[in-house]
């Protein structure tokens, strides 16, 4: 090979260089495209099974293990039952696996909502998760509340409350769990105010409209916040617990 | 479609003609083309496309040559794959650099389709797999060596020299590796899951290959979907319980229950120490039920099973709040180890109200103003009720009275 030398040859070989980077970057996008096709191919092929072969599935200890590291590596649902004949009896595995599934979208998402859901909201996050076929777009808002039904034997640490009509909020989350009422009064001693209100929840901590009123609402009702209508935008929520610590500061 | 070029056609030098079909559309991967009803001539070399007709006439037509092309299927097309394949897919190598402009610059696809009105005869499907198999292109340059006219020849043919499949060098053979790869991947999978029995036997291999997939893709975009509940789904589902107790396995109901707790106490102590030793119970069963897999536990077996988890001497007890929540909650959260660890916070503070203990401890401030009752009815905290609300001081009967 012929020797380089000078700035033309160090030149070229920075153009070189560039141009096996790019080839590089070219066949990893390429590499990477393929990996989510087969993602794709998986992840049907596995909804697929599960739905149809699920008791061939459950005989096999060890299959069984298999399939489920499959799922979980890919994300897919290995619960995907039908509502059968027999799960119109209450019988079979459908609500409990619809169970499973609304306990999970809640936990999934109760970072976001403090454990407060719509069941509209929770049906189609439900349904997203559950994978493509049809028939999960048929589960209805009543396979959901049958499905919470059972949970009832849990006392009331799972509740459905009905909101209006055809209108129903899951509360996924006890009172005693709930940690909302502590971030309410982190948020007022921040501020220093020892008040607060719904629109400062909303707005500074990302809450929705229910989640804030309704950990406002308990509060009150614990004897713990004040109400204060003077305001003439909006209620204000008084701490009588920091008012030593404001007059003090 | 970018691998195709526009060429004369016209047969080279050691180039043979071989086969034709008429009435063949082209499609670039899944795209339809504008390339509809013509006529493929296949050679030794190359397939040409053309408008019927155009090929006889010499006029300018589509060329691929075959050295492209490293494997090839018949696609069965209708629901039931009756009338026999309709079309062929042709896996194609990359674009080799400096060849002829043709029809398309780029595409996202590294296969194209060959559809026949027709169906395709099997005898084409033979011809062309044993033409890509022969490689008499590799071949040629030899005889283009003893060949007068071998100045000619190359300026027609593809300036390009084919890369031979064999020795893989240089970044052309490395995709092509790459590519190769890929096919065995997507072809076990499809073989795989052609039906259970299959899986059943491949599943060793399908996991390893869920698993390499997942993770590649983990690193490339963060995480294998945006969804949160898929992504909360498959972290539940890969804390797996290898072996889940089955009613079936135990000859009494009490026997069963006892195994389960065990399970689920052993499962549940390093999720509850993670999430500051208290669950509510509908979390606990959603936990255990995706770690059983599809062995699913109904409500009330769950219940029974924590109820006898102080039985079997578990590091955890369920405990059923004023409110009628069920919670399962460690032992060291219990009465005893709350009102001594409570009292020690009174020392430090002076006082505590229960919203201040929410705060401390990072609890709700319902199970805050409970940690002190129960601190109070040990004796270890004395009450402060007035109008500023409800507050607890240390019991100094304890340390100062003597």
């Amino acid at each position: 090979m012929r020797r380089r030398a000078g700035v033309g040859a160090i030149q070229k070989q920075k153009l070189e260089q560039e141009k096996y980077k790019e080839k590089g970057s070219e066949i990893q996008e390429n590499q990477f495209q393929q990996m989510c096709k087969q993602l794709e191919v998986f992840r049907e092929n596995l909804e697929d099974f599960a739905s149809k072969h699920k008791n061939e599935i459950k005989k096999n200890a060890q299959f069984r293990r298999q399939f489920q590291e499959m799922c979980a590596a890919i994300g897919v649902d290995p619960l995907a039952s039908g509502k059968g004949f027999w799960s119109v009896l209450g019988i079979g595995d459908f609500y409990y696996e619809l169970g499973v599934q609304i306990v999970e979208v809640c936990l999934a998402t109760n970072y976001k909502n403090g454990g407060l859901i719509t069941l509209d909201e929770l049906r189609s996050k439900l349904i997203a998760a559950r994978g493509k076929a049809k028939k999960h777009q048929d589960i209805t808002n009543e396979d959901l509340l049958a499905a919470v039904k059972k949970l009832r034997i849990f006392g009331n640490g799972f509740t459905v409350i009905p909101i209006g009509k055809g209108k129903w909020l899951v509360q996924s989350v006890p009172g005693e769990l709930n940690l909302d009422q502590t971030l309410v009064l982190q948020k007022a001693s921040a501020l220093g105010t020892a008040w607060v209100s719904a629109s400062i929840l909303t707005g500074d901590l990302r809450w929705n409209e229910t989640r804030a009123q309704n950990a406002l609402n308990h509060m009150v009702k614990e004897g713990l916040a004040w109400v204060d209508t003077q305001d003439t935008s909006e209620t204000l929520y008084w701490f009588p617990s920091m008012f030593a610590e404001c007059v003090s500061a | 479609m970018d691998r195709f070029e526009y060429i004369e056609a016209r047969l080279f030098e050691g180039e043979n003609y071989l086969k034709r079909e008429k009435g063949v559309k082209i499609y670039d991967g899944e795209d339809k083309t504008q390339y509809v009803d013509g006529e493929v001539i296949l050679t030794t070399h190359r397939i040409l496309w053309g408008k019927a007709g155009d090929i006889p006439k010499g006029l300018t037509c589509l060329s691929l040559p075959l050295y492209y092309v490293f494997c090839l299927e018949e696609e069965n097309s209708g629901v039931f794959g009756l009338g026999g394949p309709k079309r062929i897919l042709l896996h194609l190598g990359p674009a080799l650099p400096g060849k002829r402009p043709g029809p398309a610059v780029v595409s996202p696809y590294h296969f194209i389709k060959f559809s026949f009105k027709d169906g395709v005869d099997p005898l084409f499907f033979k011809a062309l797999n044993d033409a890509v198999n022969a490689k008499a292109w590799e071949r040629t340059p030899q005889q283009q060596l003893t060949s007068s006219e071998s100045v000619v020849n190359t300026s027609t043919k593809s300036p390009v020299t084919p890369v031979n499949s064999k020795i893989r060098s240089g970044i052309v053979g490395i995709e092509r590796s790459i590519e190769e790869h890929h096919r065995a991947t997507d072809e076990s999978i499809s073989v795989a899951f052609q039906d259970l029995r299959k899986l059943m036997e491949k599943a060793k291999e399908m996991v390893s290959i869920s698993k390499t997939i997942s993770t590649k893709i983990r690193e490339k975009q963060g995480d294998i979907s945006e969804d949160d509940t898929v992504r909360f789904k498959s972290y539940l589902m890969s804390l797996g319980i290898d072996d889940p107790v089955t009613r079936d396995a135990f000859r009494s109901d009490s026997d069963y229950y006892l195994g389960l707790a065990q399970q689920i106490s052993d499962m549940m102590v390093s999720v509850l120490m993670d999430c500051g030793g208290i669950m509510s119970l509908a979390d606990v069963w959603c936990r255990v039920n995706r770690a059983r897999g599809l062995e699913l536990i109904s409500p009330e077996d769950l219940l029974n099973a924590c109820k006898l988890l102080g039985t079997i001497d578990a590091p955890m007890s369920l405990r059923k709040f004023p409110s009628g929540a069920c919670v399962l909650q460690l032992n060291s959260q219990s009465d005893e180890e709350v009102a001594k660890v409570t009292s020690q916070l009174l020392e430090e503070n002076g006082s505590l109200t229960p919203v201040k203990l929410s705060q401390l401890a990072n609890v709700s401030v319902l199970l805050a103003r409970e940690r002190l009752f129960t601190t109070e009815r040990r004796g270890l905290a004395c009450r402060d009720e007035s109008i500023e609300g409800l507050a607890f001081y240390p019991n100094l009967f304890l340390t100062k009275a003597a």
